[in-house]
């Protein structure tokens, strides 16, 4: 089995994740210059919401087709994602738009212990699995194997980031989006109603959260209370390298990040000989982010920040 | 009212005996915490007058100088190994307290102006991020170093650490003056109450030293303080380093005081919470970091009380109390910052920032548009 090939297609894999979750951070980023700390736990409750409804109607013997019981759960995720995205902003960050950007970092950090802590009360500590409904196919690809998961996570991401650099481009929407991220007092006085553009970024950012913790839990087999922290960061990470606030840059990101973690997890014990093991996978993930910083101080795709005369 | 409070404020008499009366209470306060709540809460005092350590020294960092740093707890951390390595079985090495510590201080000092040296471009969340990342790296680095060489001892953690000592003097056994007997944890307590009124002192002195000033003008407007002929270079990499000489300080007397220390100790989530202490009590502002630390070590310790307070109530517990704790404190978070986005003590220059005053806000919302990017 070739090596390279694999860990390249996991690394994709996973980088598509990232970009995914990557992209409501770096939308809030962009409008609000708020680190969205609760959006990890946004994907948890994704993933949580659609297990427990996977675990309502296949437990039941409704007659479902697996498939359609996935769907369902997915659906359900992306609703209540949604509607938990709304009300994050509005009751925890709309009160501090004019206070200094430090005051709603700590909401933030509140909202995600809440989240994540009430996640823990409603579905317990322990780890819960994804039950095998869908049947996994493998297929031989230049010496290496890819699954029907692996290639559905890749071209279901592809098409909401197409969707939605569509959608940021090309519609009223996405223009009134771009010009609150701009200047929002100004997008105010031009007759854009920038609370609701805010509230729509936070849910769209939402749902493509919930479809991310989806994918996440789908392709571990697992959910876990815990497990949006760890995303989050990455995700976080992945979007300050492609250089936050900017979408593409949030794609390009999270696909580098997935790819080097992916690439360094397999080949780090063979470059230091043995001498540093997979388990500093994370090391090489955060390594990478410094020394890209260090050459380009606002990521990759970032523009400038032009300094204030 | 207020007028009134700012006389008596000034009063050196007044002030003087407040001065005692507060040394007063803070030398009575492990026995009377002892007396009414028991030994675990003259513990949890020890631990308070760390995080007040820990929390001036992220004050200098993210108050003073306006840096945002997530990846604090990684110089506690190296303050902690460093003491753990050089005093315990693990390498056979017994230094002593007197030597360590400035040590420590030094080492996490250096490690402060590594992470400082190339994050000198980096500005506002990509510092946030590179500072957290950098945090991470030295956790995981503690946690694997076990293996081929066993350095740190992996995620076992070091053991048996030696207490703090000077000379023959153990500070963690029972010691009796004057007829009274002074446990471990009230010997600790004086021993950490001395070093952080040490702390404050400084903290205190370096505010409206040059350097203080330096901090807060680059804070507000990097190149205006540079045309000032300020090298910021040179004054934020400053920062850093008193930042991490602090928690490396209070690192050591953590590694000493608690006997063991693992890779656990120093998650990110502990970073999280020392920024929470100082921007909820109150940035640059030292009576407000204090109160913040105080506050966010005890409040959800005595959260801990949940179960009982839910048996009073109905009868029962209803919910686990350890599970309930975690909510509460980040809903608290949540309110606290939506009703005093300021902080609870904010500093003068913030409140005014933050003042109702009209003819401040016209100017401010006037100039709005010059300073936006």
């Amino acid at each position: 089995m070739d090596i390279l090939t694999q860990q390249l297609i996991n690394g994709l894999v996973l980088g598509s994740i990232y970009a995914l979750v990557a992209l409501g951070y770096t939308m809030v980023y962009g409008i609000l210059e708020l680190i969205n700390f609760a959006h990890g736990e946004v994907t948890m409750f994704g993933a949580m919401i659609c297990l427990a409804v996977i675990g309502a109607l296949a437990g039941n013997g409704t007659g479902l087709d697996g498939g359609v019981i996935v769907l369902l759960g997915l659906l359900a995720a992306i609703a209540v994602c949604m509607v938990m995205g709304f009300l994050i902003e509005r009751i925890a960050y709309r009160p501090l738009r004019r206070a200094p950007r430090l005051a709603a970092l700590i909401t933030a950090i509140g909202v995600s212990i809440v989240l994540q802590n009430l996640a823990m009360l409603i579905w317990g500590k322990q780890y819960i699995t994804f039950p095998p409904l869908l049947p996994l196919v493998r297929y031989e690809l230049g010496g290496a194997v890819i699954t029907n998961l692996q290639i559905f996570i890749m071209v279901l991401s592809c098409l909401l980031m197409a969707g939605l650099l569509v959608l940021v481009k090309h519609t009223r929407l996405g223009r009134a989006m771009r010009a609150t991220a701009q200047a929002q007092d100004i997008a105010g006085l031009m007759g854009i109603n920038t609370h609701t553009i805010i509230s729509v970024t936070f849910v769209i950012g939402a749902a493509l959260a919930a479809v991310a913790g989806v994918m996440v839990s789908a392709y571990y087999g697992l959910a876990h209370y815990y497990m949006g922290f760890m995303l989050g960061l990455k995700a976080f990470t992945a979007a300050v390298l492609g250089g936050i606030g900017n979408i593409a840059g949030a794609m390009l990101g999270g696909l580098l990040l997935g790819v080097i973690e992916s690439l360094g997890a397999g080949y780090i014990g063979a470059l230091t000989g043995g001498f540093l093991g997979s388990h500093y996978q994370d090391v090489f993930a955060f390594f990478v982010l410094i020394l890209v910083l260090i050459a380009r101080p606002s990521g990759l795709l970032g523009e400038r920040v032009v300094e204030r005369a | 009212m207020i007028e009134r409070w700012h006389r008596w404020k000034q009063d050196r008499r007044t002030a003087w005996a407040a001065y005692v009366a507060l040394a007063v209470l803070l030398a009575a306060l492990p026995f009377l915490t002892g007396a009414a709540l028991g030994r675990g809460w003259v513990r949890i005092l020890d631990f308070t007058l760390l995080y007040v350590m820990l929390a001036l020294g992220l004050n200098i960092v993210v108050g003073y100088a306006g840096l945002l740093d997530l990846g604090y707890i990684a110089f506690y951390a190296v303050g902690a190994y460093m003491y753990a390595l050089l005093a315990s079985p693990h390498f056979n090495l017994h230094l002593p307290f007197w030597a360590l510590l400035p040590l420590g201080a030094g080492l996490a000092g250096v490690f402060g102006i590594l992470l400082g040296a190339p994050t000198l471009r980096l500005r506002g969340d990509y510092l946030a991020i590179v500072t957290l990342g950098f945090g991470e790296i030295i956790r995981i680095f503690l946690n694997n170093l076990n293996a081929p060489v066993n350095i740190t001892n992996g995620p076992q953690g070091v053991n048996l650490i030696d207490p703090v000592s000077v000379g023959n003097f153990s500070f963690s056994q029972t010691h009796s003056l004057f007829g009274m007997s002074f446990p471990g944890i009230y010997t600790y307590y004086y021993l950490f109450l001395a070093l952080a009124l040490l702390v404050i002192f400084v903290s205190l002195r370096l505010q409206n030293s040059r350097i203080g000033r330096a901090w807060v003008a680059i804070r507000e407007d990097e190149v205006a303080a540079e045309a000032m002929g300020i090298n910021t270079r040179n004054i934020k990499l400053l920062a850093f380093a008193m930042g991490a000489s602090f928690a490396g300080i209070s690192g050591g007397l953590f590694a000493g005081f608690q006997g063991f220390i693992s890779p656990e100790s120093f998650n990110l989530f502990e970073s999280i919470i020392v920024l929470c202490m100082i921007v909820l009590g109150g940035m640059g502002n030292i009576p407000g970091v204090i109160l913040g630390a105080v506050l966010l070590t005890v409040f959800p310790e005595a959260l801990r009380y949940l179960g009982e307070l839910q048996n009073t109530l109905f009868g029962r517990i209803l919910v686990d109390p350890s599970d309930l704790r975690m909510l509460i404190f980040g809903l608290a978070l949540i309110l606290i910052m939506i009703f005093r986005p300021a902080g609870l003590l904010p500093s003068v220059r913030r409140q005014r920032e933050f003042g109702s005053d009209a003819s401040v806000l016209a100017q401010e919302q006037a100039s709005l548009y010059d300073t936006q990017r």
